[in-house]
Formats: structure tokens, sequence, C-alpha cells
């Protein structure tokens, strides 16, 4: 076993500290260390999206992160969106109205994806989402709702 | 008596069926809340890794474990010499998968031992450092291979015994058919073979399972779409009473039949009794593509028609390559197969329909159950006729199509459904007819899937004192949005607010038997016992309601919620608690679907309902790169009564995504040591928001002429029946280029533009 380092970073508007092993990636510390089982493990290797997170406000796959890369940093899982318990973000919220949400599993990736979007182009077209998603896999839904969620979103901010 | 639908404009109506409710469960989808597998925690669990060799076959001569044994953080190591003798099988038809390889690795990934650890990475390193001496063996891989007869032999004949057909790799051969094929006389002879490859589910949550010994027994957690079937299989393989195995089945995050039955839970629950400990299996994406698969086909088809587009007779040939273990892979072919000749009127048929075993992932239940395969091939001779006979794909089907009441196979359940709507829909819906821009073509196909044959659902509901109630149901809800129409038909039926109805699921202790959820079949079965046992409920009301006002029973109604006694009208819940007083209480209803076996049946009993689809493109081909890009895509189904048309609509568009898959991209590359080669998502590509048509449409015909509730029908598979079949239509007309095998990536429609093979 390698030698422990303690990483210092925000999640979710919160300090966090713990200590890991240097080789951990920022995914499994979110989840393992951090219990923030929001986001999802699936390919590994950065071509799903399910492991979405934002980093300093950019949209990373967290399996490809080292944690100890993120140290000093502002991470935004998907438990960090909503405004406040019991409550949803406006792009929440369209996902459920558009019905984008099945299994649900690819959905933690997405959303935050689509934040990201949002936050860097807030009036995006339909293809603009399209390419924006497109590193987010989903295997139960046609995609057209969840680009629709994504739309209905980016209009109610305005 | 069903309560019927609730007033106009009550809160009961916004939830109650028909209604595009919100999806039960999407609030902790949205949020990260939702726990699926991989997200439980339990206290003193063992992480374990699975340790395979790289190659399909071989034979094990030694597993030292010593040096992962003697790893930090390594607890236990498990090999077949550790499991009692001889080595346990199980399966839910043919007992034949070991629990662990036993003497011989059968495919790719196959586990020779496992590794238990306090960690995830103490496990991985513990699995490398297992040392397993083995010598590579010749495979079979390929229809071919297995069928030639010096073929090495999957299963043992000891396995199979008293099977005439255990000396070779065909596990079992079908037969069906009625009239007399050679006598049919025909004008027109057509005779091909169409190739379907082998794919797999990619559900996006891997798969996984815990074991644990518990209370004398053992509990599984398990997004098993089968709870009680492996309740059933893990008594029966640990001698166990029923009530001391208890499935806790979390809401798989996907899973299309790839997480129907048992896989990896008799090893977990060997290694929790030997460590005491809870066991903790979760594979990786590539360790998932070699757990399952869908069969792939080689199917040869002679089909006659009449000069004017009427079938004849269809003589098939039906070859689906299954793995090494059966697991349903055998019912896949025998009832798709069944059905090869699809919806139409066909006079003489002859099926011969092989299930061939390979040294390869078991093939498993997939979405559309062998369907997709058979439907790609009879379809597509359907095209061919029609353009030799200079008919379009729209009028020769509509030409043959069995119309309500006429029968698709002889003898058994005919058309339930007026599927010409469906047809005349999905062609109008592309515009069939309209010119066609240069470069484009039009396609359509059918397609046509029996639901369950048998089937056994059980439902408890639970009116509580304040009015909210509990719906208890077995199913499994892993997208298709069950737990949503469930909790929709209860407040329909008892006129509760959608939002004060709950409804549990996913634990074999709590909840009473569900047979499975499979064969798109819960919205009839479990719809039909919740319907039960809501009715149930509405007796014991008006028996209440007769005591409390001193009426007759007879004079009792209850509907939308309210009880009618006379002129007078009772909201439901003064009578609940009215009638059961100060020591409060709640009212249990019960309610059971039951379809039991027909004899003499080949499929052991005949269809509750068939899925029918209609799906029709417009295609346009680049031909300089082979690459399609296709401008309408539009899926049609014969629904019946769509309960949440939101939900329908939503899966409808999944599956016809599903079925661009297959139809354009996917497929398992295996080398000559029967390898796979593109595991993960690197390399094995499914529909991405850049693949999505750019028009997709999905749209259902309704007329309440289903087994379910409220005259609904069950849903969700028939979108990516025939879309293989539509699209290779289109891709046709657009060119020219004819492809009888799938998938239609660019190099294979570029190579057929450029250097096409015979016609």
């Amino acid at each position: 076993m390698t030698a422990t380092r303690v990483l210092h970073l925000t999640v979710n508007g919160t300090r966090r500290s713990v200590a890991i092993e240097p080789h951990r990636p920022l995914l499994d510390v979110l989840r393992e260390e951090l219990d923030l089982t929001g986001t999802k493990e699936c390919c590994a290797v950065g071509e799903c999206g399910a492991c979405t997170v934002l980093v300093d406000g950019r949209a990373v796959n967290s399996c490809l992160v080292l944690a100890v890369e993120v140290a000093g940093a502002t991470v935004t899982t998907v438990e960090g969106l909503a405004p406040g318990p019991d409550r949803l973000s406006r792009l929440q919220d369209a996902f459920l109205e558009r019905g984008a949400v099945q299994c649900g599993f690819c959905i933690p990736g997405m959303v935050v994806s689509a934040r990201y979007l949002l936050a860097t182009n807030p009036s995006p077209t339909v293809e603009e989402v399209r390419e924006a998603l497109s590193g987010n896999l989903c295997r139960c839904a046609g995609y057209n709702r969840i680009v629709d969620a994504v739309l209905a979103a980016a209009r109610a901010e305005h | 008596m069903s309560a019927g639908p609730p007033e106009r404009g009550s809160a009961a109506e916004a939830g109650a069926v028909g209604a595009s409710a919100r999806r039960l469960g999407g609030h902790e989808r949205v949020t990260g809340a939702q726990k699926f597998l991989a997200d439980l925690r339990l206290d003193d669990l063992l992480h374990v890794k699975l340790v395979t060799v790289d190659c399909a076959r071989a034979r094990i001569d030694r597993v030292d474990a010593g040096a992962a044994l003697a790893h930090p953080g390594v607890v236990d190591v498990i090999t077949a010499d550790d499991l009692p003798k001889p080595m346990p099988r199980f399966g839910p038809a043919f007992a034949d998968r070991p629990v662990l390889a036993a003497g011989e690795t059968a495919y790719h990934g196959e586990p020779v031992a496992a590794v238990a650890a306090t960690s995830r990475d103490a496990a991985e390193a513990g699995a490398r450092l297992v040392a397993v001496e083995h010598e590579v063996l010749p495979a079979a891989v390929t229809i071919r291979d297995a069928l030639d007869p010096r073929a090495p032999l999957v299963q043992d004949p000891s396995l199979r015994p008293g099977d005439p057909l255990a000396g070779t790799n065909v596990l079992r051969e079908r037969r069906y058919g009625w009239g007399d094929v050679d006598a049919e006389a025909a004008d027109l002879v057509i005779e091909h073979t169409y190739r379907f490859p082998m794919v797999t589910h990619f559900a996006i949550e891997p798969h996984g399972a815990i074991a644990a010994v518990d209370d004398g027994g053992l509990t599984f957690w398990s997004p098993v779409q089968h709870p009680y079937l492996l309740q059933r299989m893990m008594a029966e393989l640990f001698s166990l009473p029923l009530a001391k195995v208890r499935v806790v089945a979390p809401d798989p995050g996907g899973g299309f039949g790839g997480k129907q039955n048992p896989k990896f839970e008799p090893l977990l629950a060997f290694l929790a009794m030997r460590t005491g400990r809870p066991c903790r299996l979760v594979l990786t994406l590539e360790e998932t593509f070699q757990a399952v698969r869908r069969a792939a086909a080689e199917i040869r088809v002679r089909s006659g028609f009449t000069a004017d587009g009427r079938i004849r007779f269809h003589d098939i040939q039906s070859d689906y390559l299954l793995g090494a273990y059966a697991d349903i892979a055998e019912r896949v072919v025998a009832k798709s197969n069944y059905l090869a000749c699809g919806p139409y009127r066909v006079p003489s048929a002859r099926v011969r329909a092989r299930a061939v075993l390979s040294h390869t992932t078991p093939s498993t239940a997939f979405r559309g159950f062998g369907t997709p395969q058979i439907t790609w091939a009879v379809e597509s001779q359907l095209d061919e006729a029609a353009r030799r006979l200079g008919l379009d794909g729209l009028s020769i089907r509509l030409r043959n199509l069995a119309a309500k009441g006429e029968p698709v196979v002889p003898g058994d359940v005919p058309a339930d459904g007026h599927w010409a709507q469906s047809v005349r829909k999905a062609a109008e819906a592309v515009g069939w007819g309209a010119p066609l821009p240069p470069g484009r073509g039009r396609g359509i196909a059918c397609g046509i899937k029996a639901g369950a044959t048998t089937g056994l659902s059980y439902a408890t509901v639970r009116l509580l004192f304040d009015g909210s109630v509990l719906v208890l149901a077995g199913t499994s809800d892993m997208g298709q949005g069950a737990r949503t129409i469930f909790a929709q038909i209860a407040a329909g039926e008892l006129g509760v607010p959608l939002d004060r109805v709950r409804v549990v699921m996913g634990d074999t202790t709590i909840v009473p038997f569900d047979l499975q959820t499979s064969a798109s079949r819960s919205t009839v079965f479990m719809g039909t016992a919740i319907l039960r046992a809501c009715d149930d409920i509405q007796r014991q009301l008006r028996e209440l309601a007769a005591d409390r006002y001193g009426v007759d029973r007879d004079a009792v109604a209850v509907e939308r919620g309210r009880v009618r006694v006379g002129a007078r009208q009772v909201p439901v819940v003064e009578v609940v608690q009215a009638g059961l007083g100060r020591l409060r209480g709640e009212l249990i209803g019960n309610g059971v679907m039951r379809k039991t076996d027909v004899p003499d049946h080949p499929l052991g009993g005949d269809a509750a309902f068939y899925e029918f689809n209609c799906t029709a493109f417009e295609v346009e081909v680049d031909t300089d790169t082979g690459e399609l890009l296709i401008h309408r895509h539009v899926t049609v189904g014969d629904v019946g009564r769509a309960l949440n048309p939101l939900q329908v609509e939503s899966q409808d568009e999944g599956a016809a995504i599903m079925g661009l898959g297959h139809a354009l991209m996917e497929r398992l590359v295996l080398d000559d040591l029967g390898r796979i080669r593109n595991l993960g998502a690197l390399d094995y590509r499914i529909p991405t928001t850049k693949d999505v048509p750019s028009e997709l449409r999905a749209l259902m015909v309704e007329n309440q002429d289903g087994p379910g509730p409220y005259g609904s029908k069950g849903v969700a598979e028939g979108g990516l029946l025939c879309t293989a079949p539509a699209l290779a239509a289109a891709v046709t007309q657009a060119t020219g280029a004819v492809i009888r095998d799938l998938p239609l990536t660019p190099e294979r429609v570029w190579r057929q533009l450029h250097e096409p093979g015979p016609a």
C-alpha cells in the first residue's frame, strides 16, 4: 500500500479533507471516501460520461482524473446541483417534465454535462446540445427527450 | 369492477391511467439519491474480483493462490477445489452453468477463481497474483466451427443424459410448420442467407451483486430482473427453505434482458459462507460484455410468392449461435422462430431452428428475445419479392398482413390487433409515396413478438387509515416505468392522488411472488393483479359501508374514490376511518393474475398478446463514404392502451435507437482464440446523441383491445424488432445495393456499392 496524502478540496460547497493514496481516481474518492454515490462508474475509460463532474466549473470525466490533481479545487457533483433539500434546479425539473429519465444511471452525468453547457452557452442550438452531450451515453432513451429537457431549461433560465 | 377514469380536473385525474404522470423515482434519479447496486454500503463488506484466463477455452491444470493470499488485504481465494463435488451447476432452463469453470474454461471471461479482499485495489492485485497454469485448447466460436463434426464439444455429453444431440454442439433443434411447402406453386422463389451479429446489452450500469450469510440463510442484493427466480435457484442450490433466502433487488440501471438470470450470485454465496462477511462483486464494463450478449444468427430463407405478391411459403433454416451455457437462450430460439413467418397470412411454412452452443459468452435474453434476428431475414425477403414483382414495401405488406382475428400460426392465437392501422400510420408519418429527393430511399417493415405465454403475478395493495396507499409488486423497474403505472392504476381505482401512493418493490421477504420481469408482461400481468387487489379493497369498502350505513352490500358502489350509498357520496377515507374505528388499521387487498400452461403447445402456452410494430425510414446514403444520414425514423406500436403515454413513447424511442445500434454499428469482434477484441466503450460503439435521426417519431395505435388493464398490451420491445430490415430496404431503394449481413457499417455499405458481391 502506498503512503497516503491528505487531499483538501471543496465539494458541493463544503470543504472536505481526506487521506488517500495518490493513484485513486477522483470518481473513486467521491464515491468511496466522501460517500457521494450519485456520480456513477461505467466504462472507466472516459467514453461514457457517467462519471462526469464539474471541477472549477468545467465538466470532466472523473474516472480519468486523479484525485490528487484536484487538490484545492472546487468540485460539483450531481448532489450539488439542487438549490436546496427536496428542491430541484430548473434543469433537473426539466429532465423529469420532459420524460428524459428512464433507468436513471446515465442521468447524473447527463445533468452535470448539461449544467456545464448552459453555464458556458446559455442559449444553445439543438446541434450544440447534441455535441455537448455526445460524450454521455444512454442506452434507455432515444436522446431526444434529454436534448428537449436541456433546451427547455435553457429557455426557462432566460 | 374497475372504477373508470376519475373526474376531470381532479387531483386523481392528474395521476391516473392515461396521463403522462411524472415518473416515480424520477426525483431520486436526477439528484443522484437513487441507490443502485454499486451504491449500497454494508458493514464488513469484502470486495471480489474474478480470475480469468486470456482465451476462450483452456484446460485448467493448477490454480496457485499462495501469492494472492499473502497480499495485504486479501482475505480469501476460492477455486474449483474449494467447491462441492461434483461442481454445482445452475441455470434457468438447464442446470449447466458451473459456479466456477470446472476443469476447462468454456468462454473468454469465465471465472476460474475469485479473490475476496478488504478493498477493490487489494482484490484486483490479488487476482493478478493468482497463478493459473493452463493449456489453451481449440475453441469453436462460429456457427460453422461449432457445427463441424470434428468440432470440440462445448458441453460434456454427461450433462445432457438421454439427449440424442448430446454428442454435438446443437443444444436443440425446433421444427415448426404447417401446410406443405413442397407442394406450393409459386411464381417467384427467392432464397438467401442473412446474418445478424453478436451484440451486447451495454446497460450503462455494469453487472454486480452482493451475497451475505444471514439468520441461518442467505441474503442477496442483485439488480436481477427475476428476484423470485434467483431466490428459488439459490434455495435449491444451497438446500435452504425459500423463507431463508432473501433477495433484495435494487432498480437496475438498465437491464434489457441481460439482468434476468443469476450469474455470479452462487459464487458470492460460497465466498460469503467461507468468510462470514458480505461479499460484493461489481463487474467492469469489459467484464459485463463477457457476461451477457444476444445470440448471433445465420438464417437461410427460401420463400415463394405469387406474381401479385402473395406469400405462398417460407422454408427457413435458422441457426442461432448461443454461448457456452444455455441460460435462457434455447427458449429465445424456440419462441422467436415459432413466429418466424411474421404477422402475415402464410399458407405453408417449414421452420427448422437450431440453438448452437459455442465457446463464447453465454447469450441470454435481450429485448426482442430472438425476434430481431429472424425478422431481419424474413422481412428482407419480402422487400426483395416486392422489388422483383414491381410492388413496393408497403403494398406487399398490406397485401399479406393478417387481419385481426386471422391466424398467424394456424390453430394458435390469431392476430389481436388491427395491424394495418399501424402500418398505414407509419407509412403516412414517413411520407411514403411522396416524391423522393435524389439520393434518398424509403423502407418499411413489420415485426411481431409473442408476449408472455404463461405467467403468475401477485400484488398486494394496502389502503392505510389516512387514505394513502401502498402497492406491493414484485416487478423490476429498470427504467420502463413499472412503478409509475402501478401507482397510476391504484390511484385511479382508489381515487387517491398519485403522490399519496407508494410502490414497494424489490424485496422477496416483503413483496409477494412475481414470476419475472420480461416479455413485456408487467403491464398486463402485474397491472391486472393490482387491479384485482384494488377490486378486493373495493369489496371490503362496500362491506364496511354496508355495516356503517345499515344497507345491503349490493346497495353500495365504489367509484372514483367515493363510496356511493343511495344518494349519498362519502369519500373512501371517511368510510375507512368510520368503519375501522378507534383501533385504526388498514384494508389489505390481494390480487393474482395467472396464465397456465397449454398442454402440447410447443412453447408451453399461447401468447397473452402480440407486440406488433411497424418501422419506416427515409434515408440518404453518402456513396463516397457509405455513411447513412437518417432523415426520418418512424416507429408505430399497437399498444392497446398507453397507461402512461410519455413512458410508452420514451421506451419506444429507446428501442428504436437500440435497433439502430445493431442495424448500423454494433458487433462483437472475436479473434481465433475466441477472445472478444472490442471489449468496452472505446471499441464497441453504441448510438450517441450525434447518431440520432434528424426526425425520430414514436407513435402508437390505441384500440383498447389488449388483455391488460383498460385494454392495454405489453410494450417496449416492439421498437427494435424490424429496425434493420426497414433501414436496409431504404438503403436499397436509395442505391440499388442489397445487403444481407448486419451491421450496415459505412465500410459494408461502401463495399456493396463499389465492389458488389453476387446479387
